[in-house]
């Protein structure tokens, strides 16, 4: 069992304690402690249940690569699954529970699983729940969806109550990686003069080294580490930051860091978490090595660790792994773990080798402290339950008969060392293998390259293969001498710390251990601890043809759980391309992604969330709607009211009461939204005559024209009335969605086809505040708020448009009518909006003023058959479909779209075209609802023969009114067709349909008799 | 996460304060025009993998739209350039030339 | 009338790492001509000097922006733009040019408070370069603002502008805001 030892722990404050709680239980530990350690320290060894089986899990690991230590963190509001306990600094309160057991972490019912493994091997999922299809959704699917998924998910109810945020730097280099390879580099990098982000993903800086006993410059490499941090805190030109993980590195140099500001110290009023998005000329990963476990049966049991965290837990936070330790290896610096734990006053029963010959200087000193060590040998099983009561010995090179057992309560492991490459990786850095080291490490020919062609990648130390203290050092100087020098900051000569470390014979690879072990232990050694993924498996793969890694990994899930393989993968694909009989660097990688470890949602939103989620745009009438009960929607960001309903009205009922007012008295419509663009120039005309379909040249200053707009490929766009300011200058309006899309399209037209045109435009929406005064009693409200414009008929017309005071305010009128009644839009600007609308309101309030939304606007121009952007078109229309060829000039040459509208498909005389629709029993067809015809497709289904765009209930004609796209449809007037609808039929019955009438679309004043007054 | 350096402006901008357009040099063509070259015009692009011209529009900018020549398959930008042309300037070519000897503007 | 005439968001102010304040009407009009030909009439009407690529100037009452190579934006008293768009237009009659009041189309923003914080509040919403060498006093950077385009200055090494549409002017203040909240201090620049 493990405990707190009596000493040391170099980052621990012994004389402080914090409490926490684990499953319920209130436990204690130090400031310094991971959750981890401090739960070691409490003697809970079992800290988690695997994916599948459900075993009972120890930590194995000391940071980011941890497989098993995943727990569920904070409660209620703050609950968050799946944190590994290695990364989790404790505080005080802290609360955490274990995840995937039931009933509890001790007593799983699901470990069942790991008596039947031969039942759950390689691709169980797909070769098992395939047949019969009936079983899906009452078997297989409540079966899966049982057992899958980690951790509890957080509550959808419940809303995070922590703040996030992005941070955007711009820098020369980002370091990422704060061990002593880091911190040589930013050394360099910093009297290059170049500016350096160096970023440390855990809370010390000098990483390994002072665990692993380094010296430096013949001193304890703590104290080179705190000089150097101290020296690049006094260079202006580095930042330093800690709790800070490079997550992912992407195209021209753009980087991704995770800062971890507040999860140490969650009651501060920080963000939890900051994303950086940093761009840099180059990156150094300086991300040091992880440490492989060993493939043995048994290696996944609770107190079986990699050697090099058991060291850490030693060293680091005095914990002790247990009282007898077997330590495990392939390689020289295992043993500085037998060691470590020798001066921690432990017990190493005996140090079991795999290699041959084992002599190096750490060999010696081990056997000089009374370790019994044994070469060539390997481990053939762990016995115990919940724990590790002995380990069985047997000769590596045979197949696992048992030669001892040896009683001992922990065991550590270590399979020699990989280089962190996921960073050199992430944007194509190519990979080498190494074959004395057994590792992959960058192939420095292969960079990923930037905007400029260039390498913007390089590693430096363990992540580059210089794994022994003694190079790591050199090898971090002159990568980044190299990449400073490869953008033009050259750092200046100077002299490189000598680092110096106990020498370390090759190692030598083992992949399974024993060699020649049969399947049943081969079905025991785990790869991925997580998802139970072992050696068997992945030579099942391979024997059932999975050739690519890519595709085992997907098979069996190996490297697929949340450490996304840092464990497992080397050791997964050594076994396929064994099994393939393949060497490993012809087999080759899966694709390392970022991030480098999971990063939260919350990070990724960063501010964007709940009133900024997304920008809203307001009108300046804005508070009025708000003030008046509005019912808003959203049209694209803009926030528009859709009705007013009063105090018990219902949204139809404020909508027929909004329509009726306007229609009987006076409307006032917030149109502040239209698109507003100024196109001036001497070829403004041409350039019109371009962009509409209609003739826009000829329009008259002091006139409007009602225009539509297409892309080259014929579809109708956008339309809006067009004002003729003087000779020189148009006023576009566009829909309310349009603005931005319709003056973008402007610009390219103007910039890169006819770029010698002389036109400006300038989008001037946002200046206006525009209101729709409308109804039989519009021109009276305008006149007794006073003008100096004369407003009648005569010489205001329809579409025409006057400047001028309307009481005080500087406004425009256009007598423009989309309700189809006597109407204005009055133009004034935006600072003044608000006042005017007030006044109007005033002034109207003997003409029965009503505010109405776009429902009610919807719904009259529906009356009058007029189009909308958005209901009849949907970028397959062309204006020649919605019967709008008056609005199409035959005179021009050219417009855009006019060559594609001469496309067969598009003069098709068969295109459904707009009609309106009449139901023979007053009911409203369902929106979107399609006409239905004779006979069935190729597929079975119905034919149609049209579909409906925009359907109603008129308050005007008190009945349901809609326009809809119909085959030959304005050949067809008075046919009745029918239309599907959502009505349910009853058991054996034809689907319901309603019967509509096609009628003109003009269903209210066709003669324009309304507006035209 | 592209960056481009407007050539009206001077900003290397992030691809987010950036729109793309699609291919450059496009000829337009217009009523009169065959099937065929209307065809192509609309709808025909290469999409080739290697040295690609295409628009990008300074959208969150000076909302001036420029021209890239870019390789589509190594991202390496060989340079911007105004919009105002029918085809890429010499220094451009020149540009792509030096790095990729082998490529010719067909 | 002058308390009828309303800004995006009168008084809107937060306190924090730096202080933000929507400053009231601001007088804009946005000039698009042929910069090179029209240098000497425009500065006729600005007197400022014509402002290179993303320079600001200062006039008489004024400060001329450059936007692009043919639009400049020129900041005055928000009463006087109606006179600044005449002046312009009759300096430049007979030149192909677009002289348009566009002061309400805007809002402003005053970003106030120790330089490293007043740059760090803006670096966690623009992915522009902040630093104190990419943006002196004197330029103008038009970028965007998370999800919206935006256009910052610096009047000094302790205070910044920042010009948005009108219609998410609460979006950009509110931006502002949450980036300037204590206990967000970052420390980079």
């Amino acid at each position: 069992m493990s405990t707190r030892l009596s000493t040391g722990g170099r980052l621990i404050d012994r004389s402080r304690k914090i409490a926490f709680t684990f499953n319920g239980k209130r436990l204690t530990g130090h400031p310094g402690d991971t959750l981890a350690s401090a739960l070691l320290a409490s003697g809970q060894t079992i800290m988690g249940r695997s994916f599948k089986y459900h075993r009972p899990r120890g930590v194995v690991a000391s940071g980011a690569e941890e497989p098993n230590a995943l727990v569920n963190l904070g409660q209620g509001k703050t609950h968050e699954p799946n944190q590994r306990a290695t990364t989790t600094e404790l505080f005080d309160g802290l609360t955490a529970t274990s995840q995937n057991h039931w009933p509890s972490l001790e007593w799983d019912i699901g470990e069942v699983n790991a008596l039947l493994p031969r039942f759950l091997p390689a691709g169980f999922y797909y070769k098992t729940f395939i047949h019969p299809r009936a079983f899906w959704k009452h078997v297989f699917e409540p079966f899966i969806r049982q057992s899958a998924g980690l951790g509890k998910a957080p509550d959808p109810k419940q809303t995070d109550p922590d703040r996030y945020e992005h941070f955007y730097a711009h820098t020369d280099v980002v370091i990422a990686g704060g061990g002593i390879a880091g911190l040589q580099a930013a050394l360099e990098a910093g009297r290059a003069g170049a500016r350096v982000i160096l970023c440390e993903q855990t809370a010390h800086w000098g990483g390994r080294a002072p665990v692993d006993g380094v010296e430096i410059d013949g001193k304890p490499a703590e104290d080179w580490i705190n000089d150097t941090v101290q020296a690049l805190e006094g260079m202006e030109n580095v930042h330093l930051r800690l709790r800070t993980m490079v997550a992912g590195v992407y195209d021209h140099g753009y980087i991704l860091a995770y800062e971890r500001v507040a999860d140490h110290a969650p009651a501060a009023d920080t963000p939890r978490h900051r994303l950086w998005r940093i761009r840099a000329a180059r990156v150094i990963a300086a991300t040091g090595a992880l440490e492989r476990p060993l493939s043995f049966p048994g290696n996944d049991k609770p107190g079986v660790m990699l050697a090099s965290a058991m060291r850490d837990y030693i060293t680091n936070w005095g914990i002790s792994p247990g009282d007898r330790t077997v330590v495990v290896t392939n390689n020289d610096d295992a043993y500085r773990t037998a060691l470590a734990i020798k001066a921690a006053g432990l017990d190493v029963p005996c140090i079991v080798d795999a290699r041959p010959e084992a002599d190096g200087p750490l060999v010696q000193e081990a056997r000089a402290r009374g370790i019994r060590v044994l070469t060539g040998m390997g481990i053939a099983g762990v016995k115990g339950l919940r724990g590790v009561v002995a380990v069985q010995l047997c000769r590596q090179a045979g197949e696992g008969a048992v030669v001892e057992d040896v009683v001992c309560d922990a065991v550590a492991m270590s399979g020699g060392w990989s280089p962190v490459v996921h960073l050199w990786s992430h944007c194509g850095g190519k990979l080498t293998w190494d074959k004395p080291g057994a590792f992959f490490r960058p192939d420095h020919a292969r960079p990923p390259t930037d905007q400029n062609g260039e390498g913007f990648v390089v590693c430096a130390g363990a992540a580059d293969g210089a794994l022994h203290a003694s190079e790591c050092l050199s090898n971090a100087s002159t990568m980044a001498r190299n990449a400073l020098t490869s953008f033009g900051k050259p750092a200046p000569e100077a002299e490189v710390a000598k680092a110096a470390a106990a020498h370390e014979a090759p190692l030598a690879p083992i992949w399974v251990m024993p060699q020649g072990a049969g399947p049943k232990k081969r079905s025991k050694m785990w790869l991925d601890f997580q998802n139970d993924v072992k050696v068997s498996d992945v030579q099942l793969a391979a024997r059932e043809g999975y050739e690519s890694v890519e595709h085992t990994k997907r098979y069996t899930t190996l490297g697929m759980a949340t450490d996304q393989g840092k464990l497992s993968n080397i050791n997964g694909l050594a076994v396929l391309a064994d099994a393939l009989g393949e060497e490993i660097p012809r087999v080759g990688t899966t694709t390392f992604r970022p991030p480098y470890t999971p990063i939260s949602m919350g990070a990724i939103a960063g501010e964007a969330r709940g009133e900024i989620f997304q920008p809203l745009r307001r009108t300046p009438l804005h508070d009025w709607h708000m003030d008046h009960g509005a019912y808003m929607e959203p049209v694209g960001h803009w926030r528009r009211a859709y009705c007013y309903p009063r105090k018990g009205e219902s949204h139809r009922d404020a909508v027929n009461r909004e329509i009726n007012a306007t229609r009987g008295g006076l409307g006032l419509l917030d149109a502040s939204t239209l698109g507003k663009i100024i196109v001036k120039g001497p070829d403004a005309g041409r350039f019109m005559d371009m962009l509409y379909t209609n003739m826009m040249s000829t329009l008259k200053p002091g006139k409007c024209r009602y225009g539509l707009m297409c892309s080259e490929n014929g579809f109708l766009m956008d339309d809006g009335v067009v004002a003729r300011l003087d000779e020189d200058t148009f006023l576009c309006h566009t829909t309310t969605g349009g603005a931005d899309r319709i003056h973008a399209h402007m610009e390219d037209w103007l910039q890169c086809e006819w770029w010698d045109w002389k036109v400006y435009t300038a989008n001037v929406t946002e200046q206006w505040a525009q209101i729709g005064v409308v109804g039989p009693k519009s021109r009276a409200v305008l006149e007794k708020l006073g003008t100096d414009m004369d407003l009648s008929n005569e010489a205001l017309p329809f579409m025409g448009w006057s400047a001028g005071k309307l009481g005080g305010f500087d406004t425009r009128i256009f007598r423009i009518a989309f309700a189809g009644e006597l109407s204005f839009e009055v133009s004034v600007p935006a600072s003044q909006g608000r006042a005017l609308w007030d006044a109007l309101h005033e002034a109207g309030k003997e003409f029965g003023v009503t505010a109405y939304g776009t429902e009610a606007m919807h719904v009259m121009r529906a009356e009058k058959g007029f189009i909308m952007i958005g209901d009849e078109t949907d970028g397959t229309v062309i204006p020649q479909d919605l019967g709008l060829d008056w609005a199409i000039s035959k005179k021009k040459e050219d417009y855009l779209g006019k060559r594609a509208q001469e496309r067969s498909h598009m003069t098709d005389p068969a295109r459904w075209k707009l009609v309106g629709l009449e139901t023979l029993d007053g009911s409203v067809i369902p929106d979107g609802a399609y006409a239905v015809a004779e006979g069935v497709n190729a597929n079975g289904q119905g034919m149609t023969q049209g579909r409906v765009t925009s359907t109603y209930y008129s308050p005007t004609l008190k009945r349901g009114i809609a326009m809809g796209l119909v085959q030959n449809g304005p050949d067809r007037m008075g046919e009745v067709i029918e239309f599907n609808t959502t009505k349910k039929p009853a058991k054996g019955e034809a689907p319901k349909t309603v019967k509509a009438k096609i009628v003109s679309p003009v269903f209210y004043d066709p003669e324009g008799e309304k507006q035209n007054v | 996460m592209l960056t481009f350096t407007c050539p009206y402006c001077g900003v290397t901008a992030c691809e987010t304060e950036l729109s793309p357009g699609g291919e450059a040099h496009l000829k337009r063509f217009g009523p009169g025009s065959s099937d065929e070259q209307f065809e192509e015009y609309l709808f025909l692009r290469p999409n080739v993998k290697g040295v690609h011209f295409e628009r990008w529009r300074h959208a969150m900018g000076c909302g001036k739209w420029f021209l890239a020549a870019r390789d589509t398959a190594t991202l390496e930008v060989f340079g911007t350039y105004s919009a105002q042309t029918t085809e890429p300037p010499a220094d451009i070519i020149a540009a792509i030339r030096a790095k990729r000897p082998d490529w010719s503007l067909t | 009338m002058s308390d009828l005439v309303k800004s995006a968001l009168p008084g809107a102010r937060a306190e924090g790492s730096v202080t933000v304040e929507e400053m009231g009407l601001q007088g804009m009009v946005t000039l698009r001509a042929d910069l090179l030909a029209s240098g000497a009439a425009i500065a006729g009407v600005t007197g400022a000097e014509m402002p290179g690529i993303r320079a600001i100037s200062a006039g008489q009452g004024c400060h001329v922006a450059w936007m692009s190579p043919d639009e400049l934006l020129i900041l005055c008293d928000h009463g006087r733009a109606g006179a600044m768009v005449a002046d312009l237009t009759a300096a430049l009659s007979g030149q192909h040019h677009l002289a348009v009041n566009v002061s309400d189309a805007r809002a402003l923003f005053r970003v106030a408070g120790p330089a490293g914080p007043l740059r760090d509040t803006l670096a966690k919403i623009t992915p522009a370069d902040m630093s104190a060498e990419a943006l002196a006093p004197g330029e103008i950077r038009r970028t965007r603002l998370q999800q919206v385009a935006a256009a910052i200055w610096f009047e000094s090494a302790t205070e910044a502008r920042v010009i948005c549409f009108r219609s998410v002017a609460r979006y950009v203040f509110d931006l502002l805001a949450m980036s300037a909240k204590p206990g967000g201090a970052v420390g980079y620049h």
